[in-house]
């Protein structure tokens, strides 16, 4: 059995150390807003947090999760800048790729000391969007930082 | 916003619910609007739906791949219904023979021909809708019709100062006559259309809720994962059913025509048991082939008899007469789709019965192969559209449907296929490569007078529609160069006036699958034609955009999306040293689109980098503008993808090539800025989903022409490429 804390629940799964985490969150866990897309951690579909941290949920095994707190797309308040960033500013097409955009985005986002836009985006060369959203990803993530920093001023 | 509904559901639904409920038939006579008490002999195709509720009901059959298409339908019809958009709810349809395009005469979403095909007909079903509201309400109180006026969702009376929603009108104006010919709103009354409007699927895309084909779940659910021949057209020879057999959730070993399909619980244990597998396979029907013998193939048939496309005039004679003559040969190779989303289907197929959970871009082929494979008569074959994890034309082939039937019939069960990223690149239907090769000449002006043609391509409708074969010419194969005789695709010929025209082609017999690829050869054809041009520009002594013009002298969209890109991106400005700035123009599926490049070239290490696409796009009336912008954003950055990177690599007689790190698209930082100008034009509506393709290829090589003095006639302009060109000159 397998210990897996997500999106605040922990969850027991009967499956073997070595199963990618990818899996077990879509197929045990029914969190499907994680897409599959490369399996080879080269496109970044399937990125989640794991401890606050963008990672390819293809790429490690649910044994090496254990015990760590793993955030998904679902999990992820919908009141997030980025996600409403994503709205504002119409950024998916398919948006099969766009969860794990989102997700490597929030992460990106609240990295301590903080990241401006530029630099965000100079991070997001490992992921891929097939239908050319690059555009409106760059736009989504300059409004994403307005939108963090008018609520910092707002607290 | 977006609601699903099985097929079963929308049909019982749409026939039982009180309401008015108009659709629009296609017949053998066009378009005819029908009210529900019709319904059972003309289905609609497009429908919606008002209920006492006060809701507005609107199916969309074609598929969201995100394009926009749920949206910029359901624009046209509450535009001119004149429903208030909150109460709108839009529901994706299932497969119906009435669904089908009004072009292409089926049900699919390619050819962008979901908004123009469906513009008119819809604006009409809306109108029809709102003119039998107001009659409803105008009976009710008993005033004259011209005194009532539809606002947002309601009639309303201004003489006394009543107002019905269209809730409460609704049951009265289901018992009225449809009329034939109802007065569409002028263009300054349009509420919605010409306005960006959110697209409806966007909410649940960004919350991670919409639901594409792998997310499909149902009952008792089978994971099948198929073992396939490394190279083209080879059998197994043995394999170890056993040890996959042994493997933890392994449930079934089915051996199907396209391989050995390991059938499980999960994926996890799919995969885990396919490993095992160890398949020996022969080698297959052509062991040697690789990137190299293809190109030389294609190049080699270039010498071969040829099929005659087009003969206007004498065009080998004026060629040789002429002032100058110009002759180059031009390569492009396969190019693979590669969704985001792999390809995926469920299926579950019963006794008398078979559902398929697909994302699929054609309900209506899907339903034909599911209906062959299982034998049961496609009323049987229940299609349920999933999201589409982007298209690219891909998902129009059927192959995943046929895969998922099979596999559900032989094992009795439910079953999702799953093809990895590696099948999905390996297993492709590709961007068909070709040669081409062309002469032609100018006169003592630099006029172009004559134009000759040679084309070969593996044949794209070999696999579609065989019987579209006639002569031995493949009309997808030659889109942008010959209008084929009664195609849908209109004006989608070589747009410069050329007096003296000789097109010719022949079908390559490459093995490897070609399909339609975003704009089918249009992206192909306009990189030869624009490159070519270019070549003859200069060979002229003439500017680009000058000679372009100088040849499109009766053309007013080609020369108005030219003088507008030109003028917007500073055609003619200096340029800083070492850059290049090129331009090009093509007309495809009804619009006419035309970019310029701003590229820098690395002398030392061969790359390219795309500072800037500036485009204009005339197509007609706009619906839904914000997502036509992402469109032609999309399209030109899939085309700089085939520009600068993209080639499908083979070896030993099969693909190569197997994931996003050997098959390289493009990434965020080598997206240039893009600016895109919509041309304001009145002319017939046009399509917007492939129309930002064709130009961008064009365009960057030509800019790599003026930034080097060097003429690469192949794509993709790799680093390789690159460096073996300027080494050459």
């Amino acid at each position: 059995m397998i210990s897996l804390h997500v999106n605040g629940k922990v969850y027991q799964v009967d499956v073997s150390n070595d199963t990618p985490l990818l899996w077990v969150l879509r197929d045990y866990l029914n969190l499907k807003g994680t897409k599959y897309s490369c399996g080879i951690g080269e496109c970044g579909s399937c990125t989640v947090h794991v401890d606050g941290k963008a990672v390819r949920s293809c790429a490690i095994s649910v044994g090496e999760v254990q015990r760590k707190k793993i955030t998904t797309i679902e999990g992820l308040p919908e009141n997030h800048p980025v996600k409403k960033a994503w709205i504002k500013e119409q950024v998916v097409q398919c948006g099969y790729c766009q969860p794990g955009v989102i997700m490597q985005v929030a992460a990106l986002l609240s990295q301590r000391p903080a990241l401006d836009a530029d630099q965000i985006i100079t991070k997001m060369d490992d992921v891929i969007c097939r239908c050319g959203t690059y555009p409106r990803i760059k736009r989504g993530i300059k409004t994403a930082i307005q939108m963090t920093k008018k609520e910092v001023k707002k607290s | 916003m977006r609601t699903s509904m099985t097929r079963r559901a929308f049909l019982k639904g749409s026939l039982a619910a009180a309401g008015l409920t108009i659709g629009v038939s296609v017949t053998p006579f066009g378009h005819r609007l029908l009210n529900a008490s019709e319904i059972d002999s003309f289905s609609p195709n497009v429908w919606f739906k008002i209920t006492p509720d006060n809701k507005v009901a609107i199916f969309i059959g074609n598929s969201e791949m995100g394009q926009g298409v749920l949206t910029a339908l359901s624009m046209i019809i509450a535009d001119e219904l004149e429903a208030d958009w909150k109460q709108v709810r839009v529901i994706q349809g299932g497969a119906k023979e009435e669904f089908k395009s009004p072009i292409l005469k089926v049900q699919i979403t390619v050819g962008s021909a979901s908004v123009r095909g469906f513009y008119e007909p819809l604006r009409k079903a809306g109108a029809a809708g709102r003119a039998m509201l107001i009659k409803a309400a105008a009976e009710t109180w008993k005033v004259p019709e011209n005194e009532c006026k539809a606002l947002l969702g309601t009639v309303k009376h201004e003489k006394s100062n009543r107002t019905l929603t269209y809730g409460q009108l609704c049951l009265k104006a289901a018992k009225l006559q449809v009329p034939e010919n109802p007065p569409l709103k002028n263009e300054n009354e349009f509420r919605y259309m010409g306005k960006p409007m959110p697209r409806v699927d966007v909410p649940e895309k960004v919350s991670g809720k919409a639901v594409y084909g792998l997310d499909v779940t149902v009952k008792d659910l089978h994971y099948a994962v198929i073992a396939r021949p490394p190279a083209y057209g080879a059998k197994p020879l043995s394999f170890d059913q056993k040890a996959a057999e042994q493997v933890k959730g392994v449930e079934k070993i089915v051996q199907i025509p396209q391989g050995i399909a390991v059938c499980a619980k999960s994926i996890d244990a799919a995969l885990n048991g396919r490993n095992v597998l160890k398949v020996n396979w022969d080698k297959g029907a052509l062991p040697e082939m690789d990137n190299s013998s293809i190109e030389k193939s294609l190049m080699e048939d270039l010498n071969k008899p040829m099929v005659s496309v087009v003969n206007t005039g004498d065009a080998k004679k004026v060629i040789s007469e002429a002032n100058k003559k110009i002759e180059a040969t031009y390569f492009v190779p396969y190019v693979a789709h590669a969704t985001m989303e792999p390809m995926n289907c469920t299926a579950y197929v019963r006794d008398d019965q078979c559902d398929v959970w697909a994302p699929t871009q054609s309900q209506t082929v899907a339903q034909m192969v599911a209906s062959q494979v299982s034998g049961l008569p496609p009323a049987k074959i229940n299609i349920h559209t999933t999201f589409l994890g982007c298209g690219l034309g891909r998902r129009a082939r059927p192959d995943f449907v046929a895969e998922a039937v099979g596999i559900s019939k032989a094992i009795g069960k439910p079953v999702k296929v799953f093809w990895t990223r590696e099948e999905d690149i390996k297993y492709d239907a590709f961007r068909a490569p070709a040669s081409h090769r062309i002469e032609a000449g100018l006169d003592t002006q630099g006029q172009l007078i004559g134009w000759s043609h040679k084309v070969v391509s593996p044949s794209i409708l070999k696999d579609i529609a065989p019987a579209a074969i006639k002569g031995g010419i493949d009309f997808y194969c030659l889109w942008g160069l010959a209008d084929a005789p009664g195609s849908p695709m209109w004006n989608n010929r070589i747009q410069y006036e050329i007096p003296n025209l000789f097109i010719e082609f022949l079908i390559s017999s490459l093995p490897a699958p070609v399909a339609p690829w975003r704009s089918v050869q249009n992206g192909p054809n306009a990189f030869v034609i624009e490159c070519f041009i270019d070549e003859l520009a200069h060979a002229a002594g003439k500017d680009p955009l000058e000679f372009r013009l100088q040849n499109l002298k009766n053309n007013m969209r080609a020369r108005r999306v030219l003088e507008t890109v030109a003028e917007k991106a500073g055609w003619g400005k200096p340029i800083p040293k070492g850059e290049g700035r090129g331009i090009a123009q093509h007309a495809c599926f009804g619009s006419y689109v035309a970019q310029v490049a701003e590229i820098s070239v690395n002398k030392k290490d061969g790359t390219i980098k795309v500072h800037r696409i500036v485009a204009a796009v005339d197509c007609g009336p706009v619906v839904n503008p914000d997502p036509l912008v992402a469109q032609i954003e999309g399209g030109v950055i899939n085309s700089l993808g085939t520009a600068l990177k993209e080639e499908v690599k083979f070896a030993n007689g099969g693909v190569k090539s197997a994931n996003f790190d050997d098959y390289n698209v493009m990434r965020m930082s080598e997206v240039p800025e893009i600016q895109v100008h919509i041309v304001k034009s009145s002319e017939k509506i046009g399509g917007i989903g492939e129309v930002g393709v064709p130009p961008a290829a064009p365009a960057v090589a030509n800019a790599f022409f003026n930034a080097t003095g060097v003429r690469v006639r192949r794509i993709p302009l790799s680093p390789k490429t690159v460096m073996e060109a300027l080494k050459k000159a």
